[in-house]
């Protein structure tokens, strides 16, 4: 006898199905209770729900028919699930614009990298909308932890064209204090966690926030209870982290919703060598969490399913959901990278003539009479205009002062970090000739204690 | 610097590498470097001239001569390397001689971000040189079972400040598994564990650490740096060879840029043994890996400024490490400084120092507190690199600091 529950669950169908587990885990007891003779369950401890059966049979992961992926736009934009709520044309279009902007700041960056004027950049290009109509779908006080890819959510949260290049070009107006690599982005006013470049490490750090919003909330029931979104890409979900991240968020009923960009690839290894199961989703399962897979490339979808997994998220306490986006990564892993190398050419230009979240929303708003080919002319046209200004003001820019090398690894200096930044403030004062420090807010003189 | 050297032929056709074109890596060693300009009028801190710095063997003449090397290699050819080339020359003739050498991690079938493996899955087929999953923790505890179980376990880490996941695989079983074995006599000699390591310029927070005092901390581990093509190629079949595991660190800094001619035939460098590169009688700078470069060129300033002659030492192996070198030294000069890249405290520098004062004969023989130049204990900000890691100024005052002690 095959174990029949995941076949009814994956049911495939237009409308949006989370695939739950929250049937089995209602009936679940933590304690012990001995089963009575003849009875058909089982009754361990371990596996509640489980019946006897004496065909004995290895489960078939070749038998599970794949989770469906949801989309509720066609490709031709045409709404295809009558009940998703979509937006107002004034969010449809300003999202749209969002993608937008992604899109041409990717390429005047990428250039920009090319042409020696920052040392690193990494585009987003094929997964403007899983960012953008993901982040639509949250609420502002909801705190964000993503990977590197992301640079819709930050937009759609209004991190502004400043904040882009004043990160990229680690001046002194950034955050980072001219630490962090470049697409390190990170805002406490817009509640995202800074970038860091090791992967996964952030997914458990994301079940771990939203634990705290839950208590917070529990503890203050007055303010708005809260999601924590995590964004990590599928190559990603192979680290441990991820695995730990999931089962820890499911045991403690975290409200967390994890984000999977599935792009097809981690540098050069495609998802055939990074894993054999039903992509990241199947793994949501494995954990006893609500899961769905999206199409990256349906804005509205991505936008409906996350609306969804907020709810889920929130509802009888919290608990995690997981989203896996589907997208195939159009762009080179970052400017460092030839894709060429393992990947042919025709496969990237065949997804990039296949599908397109910019171009599916594109034809959904002509379709509703929103925009037009002047439109579009003229919004490029600003868009670049606004990001070039805000490259060449970033650009101008003084870096953060020297100190900044020193400051904020402890909460003061200590003694010893003290002693080291009067060595090389003397240093830089012996050896003036040796050292440029121009580029630097106050030169030299921000060493001195 | 003293060497004389053996002529000899250069032949051999290029190696299929030599020519390709540099792609993929996370951070590029040769992309625009925006954030490493030297001063104009600079006259210590120009950047390392690699195609005439003593420390590369330019001729093959040069690289034959060595002393290390058997007979057989030295009366050899040679061929002009860079290091990710003759670090795929030593992974390649270890795959060609010992079908138990397998080469896997993130990356390293299409060649390795930094170029590392090209053309060995071609070469060897993808049963044995292949891409795994992104899970460091996966591919050393993949990496120690299969040592445990013969094979000679070569496991890439994408960049040293991904090792952390794996730390658990190898401080508490790498380590420690011909330990708690005992008289079963299993080991996992057969693991290698290579990752690149250090600064480029533009790496940032988590694209330039130098963990290894992490490593030496931890009996049961050797721990390699080389400075060299050269060196890269014996010190890595040496570690494949070798009866310990082995965590192998690449200074990424050097892969394109350190080119060197580099004995053809396979050989091996001793582990555990440093290399005086340069005799002096003043003072002794112990050193290893990238920033040899760096005491090189304060070398030879203060050596023409000062009157002076400087031993330069190269560790190699950083653990366990060749002390009685040192010692020997110091005892010679009575002055030591020790230079490295990752931060002061608790590093290589500390260990070398206390060694030194510690043994009576050599503490009675110093002129001079012994120094330490490295990184400060501090993160590697990305606009800050240069002002942290150790630069030939630094190492220049140091020496006359000590000088005048
Ligand atoms: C712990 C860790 N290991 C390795 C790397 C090097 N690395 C950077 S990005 C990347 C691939 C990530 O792929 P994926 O998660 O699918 O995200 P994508 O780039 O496709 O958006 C790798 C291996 C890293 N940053 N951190
Ligand atoms: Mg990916």
């Amino acid at each position: 006898m095959k174990i029949p529950f995941p076949r009814q669950l994956f049911r495939p169908g237009p409308s949006l199905t989370f695939h739950s587990t929250a049937a089995s885990q209602a009936q679940r007891w933590s304690s012990s209770l001995s089963q009575k003779a003849g009875s058909a369950g089982v009754c361990f401890p371990g596996a509640v729900n489980s019946k006897f059966t004496n065909a004995m049979t290895f489960e078939q992961p070749s038998t599970y028919p794949a989770i469906p992926t949801y989309r509720c736009t066609s490709p031709d934009g045409d709404i295809i699930d009558s009940s998703v709520a979509l937006p107002s044309n004034d969010v449809a279009l300003k999202m749209y614009e969002n993608m937008l902007a992604v899109s041409i700041m990717d390429m005047i960056m990428f250039d920009a990298q090319r042409q020696g004027r920052l040392s690193f950049y990494m585009t987003s290009q094929g997964e403007e909308g899983t960012c953008v109509g993901s982040a639509s779908a949250l609420e502002d006080g909801d705190v964000i932890f993503s990977q590197y890819r992301e640079a819709g959510v930050f937009m759609q949260r209004g991190f502004t064209y400043e904040e882009f290049m004043s990160q990229l070009f680690a001046n002194g107006k950034d955050n980072g204090q001219g630490r962090n690599m470049p697409v390190h982005y990170g805002s406490k006013a817009l509640n995202i966690h800074t970038i860091t470049s090791p992967l996964a490490t952030q997914i458990p750090q994301a079940a771990g926030a939203a634990y705290a919003l839950k208590m917070q909330h529990r503890q203050n029931p007055s303010t708005r209870p809260r999601v924590v979104a995590c964004y990590f890409g599928e190559g990603a979900a192979s680290e441990g982290d991820f695995h730990a991240a999931l089962n820890i968020a499911a045991t403690r009923s975290c409200p967390v919703i994890f984000i999977c960009r599935n792009n097809g690839y981690a540098i050069s290894t495609p998802t055939l060598e990074q894993y054999r199961g039903d992509g990241i989703a199947s793994r949501g399962i494995g954990y006893g969490i609500e899961t769905i897979r999206v199409d990256g490339n349906d804005i509205w979808a991505v936008r409906e399913v996350t609306k969804r997994a907020r709810e889920l998220a929130l509802k009888d306490g919290g608990r995690p959901v997981l989203i896996e986006a589907m997208s195939y990564r159009i762009s080179h892993h970052s400017t460092s990278d030839d894709s060429f190398a393992y990947r042919a050419r025709v496969e990237v230009e065949d997804w990039k003539r296949r599908d397109n979240p910019i171009t599916r929303l594109r034809k959904y708003l002509e379709n509703n009479n929103l925009w037009s080919d002047e439109k579009e002319a003229n919004a490029r046209k600003r868009l670049r205009g606004e990001v070039l200004k805000a490259f060449g003001e970033a650009e101008k820019e003084k870096k953060p002062p020297l100190r900044a090398m020193f400051e904020d690894v402890y909460a003061e200096l200590t003694p010893e970090i003290k002693a080291q930044m009067k060595e090389l403030k003397d240093m830089l004062d012996r050896y003036p000739e040796e050292y440029d420090v121009t580029e630097f807010e106050g030169g030299k003189e921000s060493l001195s204690t | 610097m003293r060497v004389t050297r053996r002529i000899c032929s250069y032949s051999r056709a290029g190696l299929s590498n030599t020519t390709a074109k540099p792609v993929a890596s996370y951070v590029s060693t040769q992309s625009p470097r925006p954030y490493s300009t030297n001063p104009p009028k600079a006259r210590l801190n120009i950047p390392t001239d690699f195609s005439t710095t003593a420390l590369l063997a330019h001729r093959p003449q040069t690289a034959l001569q060595n002393n290390e090397l058997p007979a057989e290699v030295r009366n050899g050819t040679t061929q002009q390397m860079n290091l990710f080339q003759s670090i795929n020359d030593a992974l390649s003739l270890a795959l060609a001689s010992d079908d138990s050498v397998l080469l896997f991690g993130e990356d390293v079938a299409f060649g390795g971000v930094f170029r590392c493996s090209m053309n060995l899955a071609e070469k060897y087929g993808a049963e044995r040189v292949f891409n795994t999953p992104l899970s460091e923790q996966g591919i050393i505890g993949f990496a120690v079972g299969a040592a445990a179980e013969g094979a000679k376990a070569v496991a890439e880490i994408q960049f040293a400040d991904y090792v952390y996941p794996a730390f658990d695989q190898l401080v508490n079983e790498a380590a420690k598994f011909r330990y708690k074995d005992g008289k079963a006599g299993r080991d996992v000699g057969g693991l290698t564990v290579r990752m690149p390591c250090g600064g480029v310029g533009h790496g940032a927070l988590y694209h330039s650490q130098s963990p290894e005092s992490l490593f030496t901390h931890i009996p049961g581990l050797r721990v390699i740096m080389p400075r060299s093509p050269i060196q890269a190629k014996g010190l890595l079949l040496s570690a494949i060879a070798s009866k310990d595991p082995c965590i192998f660190m690449e200074p990424k800094a050097l892969y394109r840029a350190a080119v060197e001619q580099v004995p053809t035939a396979a050989y091996t460098l001793p582990l555990s043994k440093a290399e005086i590169l340069k005799d002096g009688f003043d003072l002794t700078i112990v050193s290893y890996g990238h920033p040899l470069f760096t005491c090189s060129s304060a070398i030879e300033k203060a050596e023409k400024e000062f009157g002076i002659s400087i031993e330069l030492i190269d560790l190699r192996t950083v653990y366990p490490w060749d002390k009685e070198c040192v010692l020997k030294s110091v005892r010679k000069t009575g002055r030591c400084l020790v230079v490295h890249e990752s931060m002061v405290n608790a590093g290589i520098g500390a260990e070398v120092a206390a060694s030194i004062q510690e043994d009576k004969e050599t503490f009675l023989r110093l002129e001079a507190p012994v120094g330490r130049i490295a990184g400060w204990s501090v993160h590697m900000g990305l606009l800050y690199e240069r002002f942290n890691i150790p630069d030939v100024a630094r190492v220049y005052d140091t020496i006359k600091r000590t000088l005048e002690y």
